[in-house]
C-alpha cells in the first residue's frame, strides 16, 4: 500500500551520499541561511513600514492591510498544510470564531449606554443574548479570538487524529466543518445577525472612518504579523518543527520510535486555527464588517490556493502568496469582472499539478541550480562543504 | 404520529438524493482513492443537460426529454470525467490531497464556464406532468417527484451492484482495489479500469444531476451545495463499499430529518456533523470497513 520511502531517498549518482546526520544539520527545503534571512527580514520590514504607508494611497494602504491579515492566515496554514501534511479546509471557521468574537465586542462597544447593539435592530429581538454578555470586557474577547478557534481546533483535532482519520478523510471533516458552521450563523441569526453578519464602527478608540486610525490600524497588523511569522519560524526550525515534518512523512515510524503523532498535529491544527483566529479578529476592523460569506468553504478553500501558489513549504512563501493573490484578485477582477475565476481555477490546477513547491519552489530550484554551478568548480569545493557543514 | 412519519419520509427523500449523489462518489473516491471536487459540477453539467435537451426537444416533448436525459447526461457527465482523469488525475495519484485542490480548480473554471454560457440566473426544467402532484400513504403526503428520485436511487444503486458484483468489468475494478500491483500482475489493464471506473463513477453524478432539476431551479453553483454532504456520506459508509454508502444515506438523511423536528435546520447540520466525529472514533473505517492487514 505505502510506497518504500528508501528507494525514494536514494542516493544522488556520482557524488557521494551525506550521511544521515550530515543530512541533518543541513537546512531544509525553504530554509535559507541566517544572515540571507535577516537581510530579507529588515528589507521587507522597512518596505511595510516606510515605504508603503508613505507611497500608496489610503485605500490601497487598507487593502494591503487586508492582504497582510489574510498573510496571517497563510503562515498558519503553510504550517499545518506544508509542514505538518494536513490539508485544512476549514480555516475558514477559525477565521470566523476570532472575527465574530472579535465584532461581538467591538459592536457592544459602539453601542452607548442603554442602547441596542445594531444587530438587534435588524432581528426585531429585545434582549441582548446572554452569550453575548461576557463579551462586553475586552479582555475577555481577546482571549476568545485566540483561544476559541484554538480549543476547537485541539478538540476536533485530538478525535480526529486520535481515530487515525488522516489525509483526505481529516480534509473533508474540516470542510464539512466550515460549512456547518456558516449554517448555524445564518440560522441563528438573533444571536449572530444572520447573512447580514456584524459591522463594526471602531477599534478600540480608533475611528475605523478615520483615514489616520485607518494607518495606525496598518501598523498594528504589520506588527502581529511580524510576530506571528516569529513565532511559527521559531516553532519549525524547533526540535518541535522537525518531529512535525517527520509525521508528515512518515507518522507510523514516528509512532514507533514512541512519539505521539496525534499530539505533534493537535498543535500544528491548534496553533494554525489560532492563527486563523487572529487575523478573523483583525480582518473585522479592516472590512468593517464580518460576515457567513467571508467564511464558507469557498474563501476557506481560497486560502490554501495562497499558499500553494507562495510554495506551501515556506512560510516566507505563504506570506508573498497571499498578498499575491489577492492582489491579483483585485486587479484582476477590475478589469475582467468575470475572469478572475478562470484565472483561479487555473492556478489552483497549474500550481498544484505542476509546481507544488510554489514560488518559493522556484527561488530554491533557482539556488540550487546556482550551488551545483559552484560545486562544479573544484577549488569552490571545498568551501560548500564547509557552509554544510 | 402523523408528523413523525412524514419527517420519516422526508428523512428518506433527503437520503435518497444524498445516495443518488454519493454513489459516484464512491466509486471514484472510494475505490480510486481520488477526492473528486469537480464531482458536484459533473451534477450541474446533468441538470444543465436535462435544461438543453428539454429546449432542443421543445414543450411538446417534456416527458420524452426528461427521460432522454438520464442516459445522455450520463454520457455527457461520464466524458467529462474521463477527460478529468486522462488529462489530471492520471498524474496525481500518489499524491491524494492535490488532487483535492486540482480538483477544486477545475470545480472553478466549470462553474464560470456555466455562467458564461447559460448565464448567471436560474434555469427552470419543466416537470414531466407525471410527477406534479402528489399522493397519500399511510395517512402523509407524499409528492411524486420525491418517490420518482427515491425509485430512481434503488434503481442506480442496484444497477451499479449489478455492475460491481456481477459483471466482469466489476470484478476487475474490485481486483485493482484491493491490490493494484497483483492486479496489474493478473494481466488486467489498470488503467483502462481507472478510466472506466472514473466514467462510470462520473456519469452517475450526471444522473444525479437529472433527479435534482425536480427539485429546483438549475444554477451554477447547484453542485457546491450537495458536494460536501456527499463526501460525509462516503466517509461515514466506509470507501468504496455500495452497502455503506446506501446505510450512510439513509441514516444521514433520517438524522437529518429528525433531529430538525426537534430543534431546527441549522442545529441540525451541527449535530450531525458531530455525530459523525463520534461515530468515526468509534468505526473509523465507516460502516462497512474493509478488511486491511495494513497500517492505515
Amino acid at each position: 500500500m505505502t510506497t518504500d520511502p528508501t528507494t525514494a531517498a536514494g542516493a544522488s549518482e556520482g557524488a557521494p551520499a551525506p550521511t544521515p546526520a550530515e543530512r541533518l544539520r543541513r537546512p531544509l527545503v525553504g530554509e535559507r541561511s541566517d544572515a540571507a534571512a535577516r537581510v530579507s527580514f529588515v528589507l521587507v520590514a522597512f518596505l511595510l513600514i516606510v515605504v508603503a504607508p508613505a507611497s500608496l494611497s489610503a485605500f490601497r494602504l487598507d487593502l494591503l492591510a487586508k492582504y497582510l491579515v489574510f498573510a496571517i492566515v497563510a503562515v498558519g496554514i503553510a504550517l499545518a498544510w506544508g509542514r505538518g501534511g494536513m490539508l485544512v479546509l476549514g480555516q475558514g471557521l477559525f477565521f470566523g470564531l476570532g472575527g465574530y468574537a472579535m465584532a461581538m465586542h467591538l459592536q457592544l462597544a459602539d453601542t452607548p449606554d442603554g442602547q441596542q447593539p445594531m444587530f438587534m435592530s435588524l432581528t426585531g429581538a429585545t434582549d441582548l443574548p446572554g452569550l453575548w454578555e461576557p463579551f462586553r470586557s475586552p479582555v475577555f474577547a481577546l482571549g476568545m479570538v485566540v483561544l476559541l478557534p484554538m480549543a476547537v481546533a485541539a478538540l476536533l483535532g485530538l478525535l480526529i487524529f486520535r481515530s487515525r482519520v488522516r489525509g483526505p478523510y481529516f480534509a473533508i471533516l474540516t470542510q464539512a466543518l466550515a460549512a456547518a458552521f456558516v449554517i448555524l450563523l445564518v440560522g441563528q441569526q438573533n444571536y449572530t445577525g444572520g447573512t447580514n453578519g456584524l459591522t463594526v464602527m471602531t477599534f478600540f478608540g480608533l475611528d475605523l472612518a478615520d483615514e489616520g486610525d485607518k494607518r495606525t490600524l496598518y501598523f498594528v497588523i504589520v506588527g502581529i504579523l511580524a510576530a506571528v511569522f516569529l513565532l511559527a519560524r521559531q516553532l519549525v526550525r524547533s526540535r518541535y518543527g522537525r518531529l512535525l515534518v517527520a509525521v508528515r512523512d512518515g507518522e507510523d515510524r514516528v509512532r514507533f520510535l514512541g512519539y505521539s503523532p496525534t499530539t505533534v498535529k493537535v498543535v500544528a491544527f491548534s496553533v494554525a486555527a489560532g492563527f486563523a483566529g487572529i487575523a478573523g479578529a483583525l480582518f473585522v476592523p479592516v472590512v468593517g464588517i464580518i460576515s457567513p460569506t467571508s467564511l464558507g468553504v469557498v474563501p476557506s478553500i481560497e486560502m490554501l490556493i495562497w499558499v500553494a501558489v507562495g510554495g506551501r513549504l515556506s512560510l516566507v512563501g505563504a506570506i508573498a502568496g497571499a498578498v499575491l493573490v489577492n492582489w491579483a484578485k483585485t486587479e484582476f477582477s477590475e478589469a475582467v469582472p468575470t475572469g478572475w475565476l478562470y484565472l483561479q481555477g487555473a492556478l489552483f490546477i497549474l500550481v498544484v499539478a505542476f509546481a507544488p513547491r510554489g514560488l518559493a519552489g522556484a527561488f530554491d530550484w533557482l539556488r540550487e541550480q546556482r550551488e551545483r554551478l559552484r560545486e562544479r568548480r573544484p577549488s569552490a569545493k571545498r568551501t560548500t562543504a564547509e557552509e554544510g557543514a | 404520529m402523523e408528523q413523525l412519519l412524514s419527517q420519516v419520509f422526508v428523512g428518506l427523500s433527503i437520503g435518497s438524493i444524498l445516495l443518488l449523489v454519493a454513489l459516484g462518489l464512491t466509486f471514484t473516491f472510494g475505490q480510486m482513492g481520488v477526492i473528486n471536487m469537480a464531482h458536484g459540477e459533473f451534477i450541474m453539467a446533468g441538470a444543465y443537460t436535462t435544461y438543453v435537451v428539454q429546449q432542443a426537444l421543445g414543450d411538446g416533448a417534456v416527458s420524452t426529454a426528461f427521460l432522454l436525459s438520464l442516459p445522455v447526461a450520463l454520457v455527457v457527465a461520464g466524458t467529462m470525467g474521463l477527460a478529468l482523469e486522462v488529462l489530471l488525475i492520471r498524474r496525481l495519484y500518489d499524491r491524494p490531497l492535490d488532487t483535492l485542490l486540482v480538483t477544486w480548480g477545475v470545480a472553478l473554471v466549470l462553474q464560470q464556464a456555466a455562467r458564461d454560457i447559460f448565464g448567471a440566473q436560474n434555469v427552470e426544467v419543466k416537470s414531466p406532468s407525471w410527477l406534479n402532484g402528489g399522493t397519500e400513504l399511510l395517512g402523509v403526503g407524499v409528492a411524486y417527484n420525491r418517490l420518482f428520485i427515491m425509485g430512481l436511487a434503488v434503481v442506480t444503486t442496484a444497477g451499479a451492484w449489478y455492475v460491481v458484483s456481477r459483471m466482469k468489468q466489476g470484478r476487475r475494478m474490485r481486483a485493482v482495489m484491493q491490490n493494484r500491483q497483483l492486479a496489474a500482475a493478473s494481466g488486467i489493464g489498470t488503467t483502462s479500469v481507472d478510466r472506466r471506473t472514473f466514467f462510470l463513477g462520473s456519469g452517475l453524478a450526471g444522473v444525479a444531476g437529472v433527479a435534482i432539476t425536480q427539485l429546483g431551479s438549475v444554477g451554477p453553483t447547484l453542485g457546491q451545495s450537495y458536494i460536501v454532504d456527499a463526501f460525509l456520506v462516503v466517509i461515514a459508509g466506509g470507501l468504496g463499499k455500495l452497502r455503506g454508502a446506501v446505510i450512510a444515506a439513509v441514516v444521514l438523511g433520517l438524522c437529518n430529518s429528525l433531529i430538525e423536528y426537534w430543534t431546527e435546520a441549522s442545529l441540525a447540520k451541527v449535530i450531525v456533523f458531530v455525530l459523525i466525529v463520534a461515530f468515526l472514533q468509534v468505526r473509523p473505517q465507516g460502516i462497512v470497513a474493509q478488511q486491511t492487514r495494513g497500517l492505515a
